[in-house]
This record gives C-alpha cells, structure tokens and sequence, in this order.
C-alpha cells in the first residue's frame, strides 16, 4: 500500500470584505464546510494546522476549536509569511506521512480589512539621531536607501528578469494583470470579477513601476481549509468518496540559499526553483504535464518570473510565453484560472490554503464556469518573503 | 569637599545613516566579508550564510556600479517623498547594494545596466543641528 496523502474535502469562503465578522469567524466557516465537504467531522480530526500572519500570536487554532469542537488533538498554529497557508498544510501533511495522525485538519485565514500599502514605514521626524538596530540606521531607510514596500520590491525582482532577458517589460507585466482580471470573472469566490483592458490596466495610477495599481493584489479577509487523509483510512472509506479524493503527489516547502544579492533584495527565485525541481521529482512529473497551477502573483511582475522559475516556458521565455497566451485559460499550462492574487485576492494566511482548494475543485470536475476540462494534474505555489516557497502538486485520483 | 564632575559631550556635526556607510574625506561603502568564501554583509554575522566560517574583515566596497534593477516608487508611506528611483546596483568588485538613483530630471530616464557612481547627500538634520549622510548612485 503506498504511504500517499489524499486531500479528502476542502472550502474557502469568498475572499473579500467581511466587517461583521472575525478571523475566528471566517476560518471556522470554512473548516466546517471542508469537514462536510469530505463527509467527516471534527472528531474524526487526529491534528490540526492553523495558519494565520497577522494573528499569529492569538491561538487561532484553538479559538477556532472552541468554535466548531474540542476535542484535545494538538493544534500547530505556524506563521510562514505569505507561505504560511502552505506551511499549515504541511504540518498535518507531515503528522500524517510520520504516522502519528490519520486524518487531520488544516486552515490558513486573514482579516486584512483596508490595509493599505504593505511595508515601508512612515517617516518620523527624529528629535536626535541616534544608531539603532542591525545597520545601525540613525532614521528610517524607506525611501532614502530604496524602497521596503511590497509592490516596489516585486516590481524589482522583476526588473532584474527585464535585465537579463529581452522580451519582458511594462506590457508583458501588464498582461499578466489583464489575464488574471479576466479569468476572476468567471470565479464567484473571487474578491474582483471585473475585466480590464490593457490600456485600463497600464494607465492606473503607477504604485511601484512597472506595477500600476489593477498589476498589485488588494489586501482582504478570507479562510480557507482542507482535510488530509492517509492512504490507509481512505482505502477504508466508500468508493464515492475515494473517487473525489485528489492526491497529494508532492508537499515541498524550502527557504532562500545564500545568493550574492539576497542581503538587499529577497530572493524568490532560487528557492522555487528548489522548489519546484524536489516537486517533480518527487511528483514524477515535469512541467508539461501540469493541466493547471495557480502561483504566488501577488503583483504582475511576480508571476511572470515564476514562469520561469517553475518551468512553465523555456528559460528566460517568460515574455514570449506571455505574448503568446501560454498561461491564460486555453493556453498551453493555464496558470491563475482562479484569477490570481492579483483578483480572487490574497488574504495572507488563507492564500496557500486557497490555492489547494482551486487546483483540487478543477481535479474533481467541480469548478463550474471555470472548469479547465480534463484536467488531471496540478500545481500550487506560494512564496512568503525572508524567504518560504511552499508548492503542492496535486494529482485526480485514478 | 566634593568635586562634580562635567561630562562634555561633543555633539557630531554629521553622522551616517547606516554604520556600513563612512563618511568624512573618503566616503565609501564598508562591507564585513568572509575570510573564506568572500561573500559579503552590510551587517553583522555568526557565521557565513554561504560557507560557514566565522571571521570576517571589513571591506571598501566599490564606487562605481551598474543598475541592474529598479523600481520608480509613486506611492510610499505619509512623509516620504515620491517619486524616486529605488534600485538594486552591482558594484564593479560584485556586491550588491539597495539605494535610490538620484540627480535624476526624470526618474523614468532610469535604464537597466546604466553605468552609475556613488555619491554621498544629506538628508535631514536634527534638534541638535548633526546632519544625516546618506549614500545613492547618481548616473556615470
């Protein structure tokens, strides 16, 4: 008997805007509707992995526990940037492959509400400069010696792309953001669903060039859950739920190598290439098998390197694969058919999470409008920066 | 009898605002790099990310580089002047650096692989009248 992980039932909510409601409250919506999605209950739940950024010091999985069942099993609550829906997933990923759980739960949930722009500090007026911290800054850097913003330091690691190879520029990045605005028209989960033209998309107001406002992820709330299952216990479960049970071919999660640059600008190229290459081979596949993948874009420049990065186009053909349609819908390896980060949105802890929903709801044949047909094989990427890349690679059961 | 003593405090006329940046005659970027591999910090290590050694010698970092990414930032947080030229340059000895372009009429006339050399300015004063030096890269 092989020693797989199944995916047996997941859910996330509608990403979006919820002031009425908490992060407890979003999360434990959705752990109850992958729990029923997979026709098991909290007590059939031997661990569970709760992935929260901004909250990660509140004890997200039990207070979610108290919601939805109390019932003693351990709770990881982990915290991994932008990775950290993926490292939830992994947790009880691996309580299952070292035996010590059968079936487990795992969750990743934000409440982001209206943050605003990401990183890079107010400046304040200093009374008497004074050094402090690691580098011994005597007032904040921001500005001064670069930028620490989100859409800056993206549109950064994509400029070095733009520098070392032709064909990438202000338009290819741009239509990523037209791609992924498209395809979140037909996601009802999505916080966008509204179509831009190119022209829309590179004429709003510029954030970080090449990033324009409709090329950067908005901030949001939303959760997002699945439930893992060993081989064992699924063997042991009626064939109908066998039959929608996806398998879980690779779980990687990896940290930046030492690169020349890294310590100035973070590094999210190496460790998805990392990655990526322990993923296909643990999988036994290559890029060319994959039917669809929803990656890290959590800004246009962002996705495009990950083209590459993830194998999806020839080496430093991520413009021409761009150009070409490569990544869109009915293209050669759909990438974002969820509409991305960009427009189903990104709230942080959810995100690894969600992106496993996506890929497992087409592998079953139950996204709806966005069904990519036939679809056999997928992957999932996250990245949080410092850096963490977590990538799944998901498989329709036989 | 006691005598009190009197603390002088000799208030600086300039300070850096990085301790890796040198100001005074010669201003320069100061780098901690591995005896072993040579790799390079601008802040302090246990040991090399890269090799593992633990000594390491501070370094002149140099002057002229090359812009090998950039980022014009329109929108920043409250008090931070935009636009500017946000920049990842390589020196000529192969180090990596985080600055703004600046001396700019433009900050779209920013080229990926312009030739760029280092340049000290100030960029604020405090209630004690010390100046604060930073570093950028202005065009060859």
């Amino acid at each position: 008997m092989s020693d797989a992980v199944w995916v047996l039932g997941t859910s996330m909510t509608r990403f979006g805007r919820y002031p009425e409601l908490d992060a407890v409250d979003l999360a434990s919506r959705a752990c109850m509707d992958a729990l029923a999605d997979g026709g098991v209950t909290i007590h059939d739940m031997d661990v569970m992995g709760a992935g929260t950024l901004f909250q990660s010091q509140t004890g997200m999985g039990q207070r979610v526990q108290k919601q939805i069942g109390q019932t003693g099993i351990p709770v990881y609550n982990v915290t991994n940037a932008c990775a950290t829906g993926a490292t939830a997933i992994r947790t009880v990923y691996l309580s299952i492959k070292a035996g010590e759980a059968q079936m487990g739960l795992a969750f990743g949930v934000e409440q982001m509400g209206k943050m605003g722009l990401l990183r890079g500090g107010a400046k304040a007026e200093e009374k008497v400069f004074q050094a402090a911290g690691r580098y011994g800054a005597v007032t904040g850097v921001d500005g001064i010696l670069g930028t620490e913003t989100m859409p800056g330091v993206f549109a950064q690691a994509g400029m070095e792309y733009a520098c070392d190879y032709d064909g990438v520029g202000f338009e290819q990045f741009a239509r990523v953001a037209y791609k992924n605005h498209q395809h979140s028209t037909l996601n009802p989960l999505a916080q966008y669903r509204k179509e831009f033209s190119m022209e829309e998309i590179m004429g709003s107001p510029v954030q970080s060039y090449p990033n324009t406002l409709l090329m950067c992820c908005p901030t949001g709330d939303g959760a997002a859950a699945v439930v893992l299952v060993s081989e064992e216990r699924l063997r042991s479960m009626p064939a109908e739920v066998q039959k929608r049970a996806v398998k879980i071919s690779a779980s990687v999660l990896t940290s930046d190598p030492w690169v020349e640059s890294g310590q100035v600008q973070p590094d999210v190229n190496t460790l998805t290439r990392n990655a990526a290459a322990q993923a296909y081979e643990t999988a036994g596949i290559g890029p060319e098998d994959l039917d669809l993948v929803e990656l890290h874009d959590c800004f246009a420049t962002a996705e495009l390197i990950h083209y590459d990065n993830l194998g999806l186009c020839e080496p430093g053909g991520a413009g021409e694969f761009i150009d070409s349609g490569g990544p869109f819908r009915d293209g050669r390896t759909p990438v974002n058919v969820s509409g991305g980060l960009i427009s189903k949105g990104h709230p942080i802890g959810a995100t690894g999470v969600a992106n496993v929903y996506e890929v497992t709801t087409h592998l079953r044949g139950e996204a709806g409008d966005r069904q990519i047909e036939g679809a056999k094989v997928g992957l999932t990427h996250v990245i949080g920066l410092g850096s963490a890349c977590g990538i799944h690679i998901l498989e329709k059961a036989a | 009898m006691t005598q009190e003593a009197t603390e002088v405090v000799e208030i600086p006329t300039q300070l850096p605002i990085v301790d890796y940046l040198r100001i005074g005659d010669d201003p320069h970027l100061a780098a901690n790099e591995c005896a072993g591999c040579q790799a390079r910090y601008f802040d302090r290590r246990n040991a090399c990310a890269r090799c593992g050694k633990e000594e390491f010698r501070s370094v002149r970092v140099a002057d002229d580089a090359t812009l090998r990414s950039f980022s014009v930032v329109y929108r920043a947080a409250p008090g931070i002047p935009v636009p500017y030229v946000s920049a990842i340059v390589l020196t000529d000895d192969g180090t990596s650096v985080r600055a703004n372009v600046v001396g700019l009429d433009d900050p779209m006339k920013a080229e990926l692989g312009m030739r760029l050399r280092f340049t000290t300015f100030t960029c604020g004063t405090d209630d004690n009248g010390t100046d604060c030096v930073a570093f950028g890269y202005a065009a060859a």
